[in-house]
């Protein structure tokens, strides 16, 4: 890929529009179910088909969500006003889209990425996703089909649109902003937050400058990106087209593009006829949302503790490396890990258990198994090896790690069993036991495995270690 | 002249108590008026469906309930009309537009659902100007209404189905919508009592939307009684209308006979002369409503309402501009009529150029162009600062008077095909009622007299939001009188 | 003297944007009618109003809301029968020129 990008003195800008679908029972304005995989059209009613005559009533919960969000990027919450955005589109049932425009819910915020940068949050409005339009013919693409069907199931359910200012420098920014973006999300518990699926969708406004100018170029915007790591070609691909048009002394035009994941290039959407005027005016089907005091109040004291708060207090009481703090805040695992190092687990292996032995969840465990696992295991009461295995246990059924050992049989080998065992071992091989005393570690393995066997891998490596250079030493 | 109208109406507060008495079945009561509707409609033309089969079933149904002794609402075998704009679940409903003919809807709109509850039988769905875009009844795709005191006269609009269906005796009630004086300008053209509530005080859910910020529906009836008994069941909080008012208003009927002599009456001078086109005849009728007022022991006095001059020029961008995002979804694809195309668009374009009459695409171009960038702050901005302007002159004469006076519609009925052609001499027909419905107050038009020419003449009652009971109180007096 | 206040070429646009096709002789027609209506409303464009707050409500009504609780809906027999084509279940529309906006 071309990395024109990162020379000849050219700056990226890019902001972004995040859109993620809530996770409210209903839909934004009817109460239709939310919900998805079900026969087409059959999570429909008058409302959200836009048969003549119905009326949207808005939904209190996708509000409460969306201000709930605001707080969290630091936005005002504000007296807002849904506005109608008119296009035709046979997604949309009504042939425009409730949004709002001039006045959202939620203006001025700022996100703060685990680098410590922050991005500046330009609004957080409320609005109702479209329908689903499928390509039926060979191509399975828009262009190229013979038709498409129509399914409106979606249609209505209710949408935040989170747009940052254009504050964005590097790919690798645009990307931690998603994820962190998401992290917030899945800590208010208002979506899913799955990319793949679709219930965030990243749209990229992209432009370039060379480095030093103040002003802003033309941007394009980027749609249709489904991973961060198309979020990132896309930008690239996106960037380095505006720096080779600029270079033949041509420019961009502002316009809605479209990335192709499989050609791994953007196109261009529209023709120029259709030149945007959405004629944005009042929703004279709704009235105003005003919230009081009292409910911004009560939404900044409710407020769960967000991924950044969650890991700078992990890092502060572990010491842990900053990757696997951001891991398991984002495997929402941090106040698991907290709890079990407040019950005496070693925050270190506390860690290290979490994110290479419990990646596919915590299941039945509880905090108090595992600090106290951990606490066997440091007693050399069990193995690593024992650990881990008993992990999938505690995992699958609950339990406490002492019963299971047990159960197992995993009971700890007394300290003077295994130096008999050794001493034993000495006495047959003593031709061995001469070579490692004078040095050859490589027959220390010999005498930890043979330990092994006879304790059917029972015995702690270390201290058959340990018992190995106390009787050299010795000699 | 030809009249189609009957010497005497018989009103449905006593169909209900006949009907409810078991003194007379409610089947009767409709056979009587499917008979009459049989013998004048293909005159008269109010109807774009007469429910025969429904309207038998409801009849029934109603008669039963009342032989085996269960509680009847209050408009028990009362026959009723419904403009075609109002969503009846599986009876067609087109807005009298091609582009809908024959849809079925799968929902009743409220106020039917309130009707029905009420035990009125819905007899039919009648005529308007197509989505309600009109002052003649002339722009429906399915034909004129013709005004029952003369055939060769408009009904007035848009709801002129109502208004003439009232008239000729084929219902004592029927229902309209009024988002300039679509309620109130037929009914005074066609001498019947028309009433359009305070905006959020009856549910537009299941109403066609025309420009959903000044849609408000309402009852014609042949006595002001009548329209407030029919105002009541229809009315009230609606959960599925966002724009429904929770307060409930104090019955409309309660202060309906008291006297009005401790009241103040406001006359609107710019609409009593003031503004040029309201003829000389309508502006005595109005007059001579205020002598009555002030015999009944009002006060009354001429009063200013300066915002009134610019109304028509505010409504024909407000409503145009709301009007164009409402009819948007008449695209060819869910419902209705599709004219096929190559692809999407053309299928679009062929639909809706196919399926939509001159003056609503006139008004969709024009609030497209009042809404578009660059053209957006000149008028529709503009547009809806006056319409504060205008809230702001009502406040402050409603500090003072209970209640406005004026004309309903500039002059009595015009001959058909006479304004068609111009634009803009139709729009002037809503001059005296377009106030009211840009700042959401309630308002009614009582007959009171004639124009020369033997034609119903209006007059108008103007009254703060949610203050309906005295605004019923003065249109009871007038009617009295008129009597 | 009156101004032309909106050009044959500015209906043309709002036609498109509206989905409608008009004849030579309609745009000349709508062209003329448009610009009669919004002459007249040269009083009110003309009017000044800088500290009046726009009011596209006639309401004062704030906060209309419901809760998050489901309600009936429609089966896809109460309204696919009256949808101009149909297939799975879904509404049918001809090609669409373009990507999705």
């Amino acid at each position: 890929m071309n990395q024109e990008i990162f020379k000849d003195n050219w700056e990226l800008i890019v902001g972004l529009e995040v859109h993620t679908e809530l996770a409210t029972k209903t839909k934004l304005f009817c109460g239709c179910l939310n919900q998805f995989g079900n026969e087409p059209n059959t999570n429909v009613c008058p409302v959200c088909l836009g048969l003549p005559g119905s009326l949207p009533v808005v939904n209190e919960i996708a509000v409460y969500f969306a201000m709930q969000l605001g707080r969290a990027l630091h936005c005002s919450v504000n007296r807002s006003v849904f506005a109608r955005k008119n296009y035709f589109y046979p997604d949309m049932p009504k042939d425009y889209q409730i949004s709002q425009y001039d006045l959202p819910t939620n203006l001025e915020g700022y996100l703060e990425l685990p680098s410590g940068e922050t991005i500046g949050i330009e609004r957080a409005h409320i609005e109702e996703d479209t329908g689903k339009t499928t390509h039926i013919g060979t191509s399975g693409r828009i262009s190229g089909a013979d038709y498409s069907l129509v399914d409106y199931n979606r249609a209505g359910v209710p949408l935040i649109e989170i747009v940052s200012k254009p504050e964005i420098r590097t790919i690798e920014q645009a990307k931690a902003y998603v994820s962190e973006l998401r992290g917030i999300i899945l800590a208010l518990e208002i979506s899913d937050a799955k990319m793949e699926e679709g219930s965030i969708r990243v749209d990229a406004n992209v432009s370039v400058r060379e480095i030093g100018e103040n002003d802003l170029r033309t941007r394009c915007e980027i749609k249709n990106v489904n991973s961060l790591k198309s979020l990132g070609r896309a930008i690239e691909y996106e960037a380095n087209r505006h720096i080779g048009l600029y270079k033949n002394g041509e420019s961009p035009r502002q316009e809605t593009r479209h990335w192709d994941e499989n050609a791994g290039r953007t196109r261009s959407g529209r023709s120029k006829e259709d030149a945007e005027d959405y004629r944005y005016f009042p929703e004279p089907d709704l009235v105003p949302l005003n919230p009081s005091e009292e409910t911004i109040t009560k939404i900044d004291q409710e407020m769960p503790e967000l991924p950044s708060k969650r890991r700078e207090k992990l890092a502060n009481l572990t010491g842990v490396k900053p990757s696997d703090v951001a891991l398991l805040v984002e495997r929402n695992h941090d106040v698991f890990a907290l709890d079990v190092i407040r019950r005496g687990g070693l925050p270190d292996q506390v860690v290290k258990h979490l994110v290479n032995n419990l990646s596919a969840g915590l299941g039945e465990l509880t905090a108090e198994s595992l600090a106290q696992l951990v606490q066997m295991e440091n007693k050399s009461e069990i193995t690593s090896t024992q650990a881990k295995k008993m992990l999938g246990e505690l995992v699958q059924r609950g339990g406490t790690p002492a019963e299971l050992a047990t159960e197992l049989g995993f009971e700890a080998i007394e300290t003077n069993e295994i130096e008999n065992l050794v001493d034993q071992l000495i006495n047959q091989h003593s031709d061995e036991w001469e070579r490692f005393c004078s040095g050859d570690t490589k027959v220390q393995g010999f005498f930890v495995g043979q330990v092994m066997k006879a304790t059917s891998g029972q015995a702690d490596g270390k201290l058959i270690n340990q018992i190995l250079n106390e009787r050299s030493t010795s000699k | 002249m030809s009249s189609m109208v009957p010497d005497q109406y018989q009103s449905a507060s006593e169909i209900a108590e006949l009907v409810t008495t078991g003194e007379i079945s409610a089947i009767e009561i409709l056979e009587r008026h499917l008979n009459h509707i049989e013998q004048y409609e293909k005159d008269v033309h109010a109807f774009n469906l007469v429910t025969i089969d429904e309207a038998r079933a409801a009849a029934e149904e109603t008669d039963k309930l009342i032989a085996k002794g269960e509680r009847v609402g209050p408009l028990a075998g009362v026959p009723v009309a419904v403009k075609d704009n109002l969503c009846t679940e599986g009876i067609p409903t087109t807005a009298s537009s091609k582009i809908l003919e024959g849809w079925k809807p799968p929902y009743d709109a409220t106020v039917v659902k309130k009707l029905k509850e009420a035990g009125a039988t819905i007899v039919g769905k009648t005529n308007l100007d197509e989505f309600a875009m009109g002052s003649s009844t002339e722009n429906s795709a399915f034909g004129p209404t013709r005004n029952p005191h003369d055939l060769s006269c408009v009904p007035g609009g848009s709801s002129g189905g109502s208004a003439a269906a009232v008239a000729a005796g084929f219902a004592p009630i029927a229902i309209g919508s009024d988002t300039g004086g679509s309620i109130r300008q037929p009914a005074s053209l066609c001498g019947v009592v028309g009433v359009k509530p305070t905006y959020g005080g009856v549910s537009r859910y299941g109403l066609l939307a025309f420009a959903s910020s000044l849609d408000q529906v309402g009852p014609f009836a042949t006595s002001v009684k009548d329209a407030a008994i029919v105002h009541e069941v229809i009315g009230g909080y609606d959960p599925l209308d966002s724009t429904s008012i929770k307060q409930t208003s104090n019955s409309f009927l309660e202060v309906l006979d008291k006297d009005i002599s401790t009241l103040k009456v406001g006359v609107i001078s710019e609409l009593m002369g003031g503004i040029d086109g309201i003829t000389r005849e309508v502006i005595e009728q109005a007059n001579k409503a205020v002598s009555v007022l002030s015999a009944a022991g009002a006060q009354v006095e001429e009063i200013s309402l300066p915002a009134a001059l610019y109304c028509l020029s505010a409504y024909y961008l407000i409503a145009p501009a709301e009007a164009s995002s409402n009819l948007s979804r008449y695209d060819g694809v869910r419902y209705g009529l599709r004219i096929d195309g190559a692809n999407l668009n053309e299928m679009n374009v062929n639909t809706r150029t196919e399926g939509f009459g001159d003056e609503v695409k006139r008004r969709i171009m024009l609030g497209t162009y009042a809404l578009s960038a660059g053209y957006y702050d000149a008028y529709y901005g503009k547009a809806l600062k006056v319409r504060r302007l205008l809230a702001e002159n009502f406040a402050a004469l409603y500090k003072e008077y209970d209640v406005l006076l004026s004309p309903t519609s500039p002059c009595t009925a015009f001959k058909l095909g006479e304004k068609v052609s111009d634009p803009m001499t139709m729009y002037v027909n809503d001059v005296c009622t377009i106030p009211s419905n840009l700042v959401g107050h309630p308002a009614i038009s009582i007959p009171f007299g004639h124009g020369q020419d033997g034609m119903p003449i209006g007059v108008q009652i103007l009254a703060p939001p949610m203050k309906e009971p005295v605004m019923y109180q003065v249109a009871h007096t007038l009617e009295m009188a008129a009597q | 003297m009156m101004s032309e206040p909106i050009s044959p070429e500015e209906v043309a646009h709002v036609a498109y944007l509206a989905r409608l096709r008009l004849t030579e002789d309609e745009l000349s027609r709508f062209t003329e009618q448009l610009g009669a209506i919004l002459n007249h409303a040269e009083d009110v464009e003309a009017l000044e109003l800088d500290d009046t707050e726009p009011m596209s409500h006639p309401l004062p009504i704030e906060n209309t809301m419901r809760e998050d609780t489901p309600s009936p809906m429609l089966k896809p027999s109460d309204f696919l029968p009256e949808a101009p084509a149909v297939e799975d279940g879904r509404f049918l529309v001809p090609k669409i020129l373009g990507e999705e906006p």
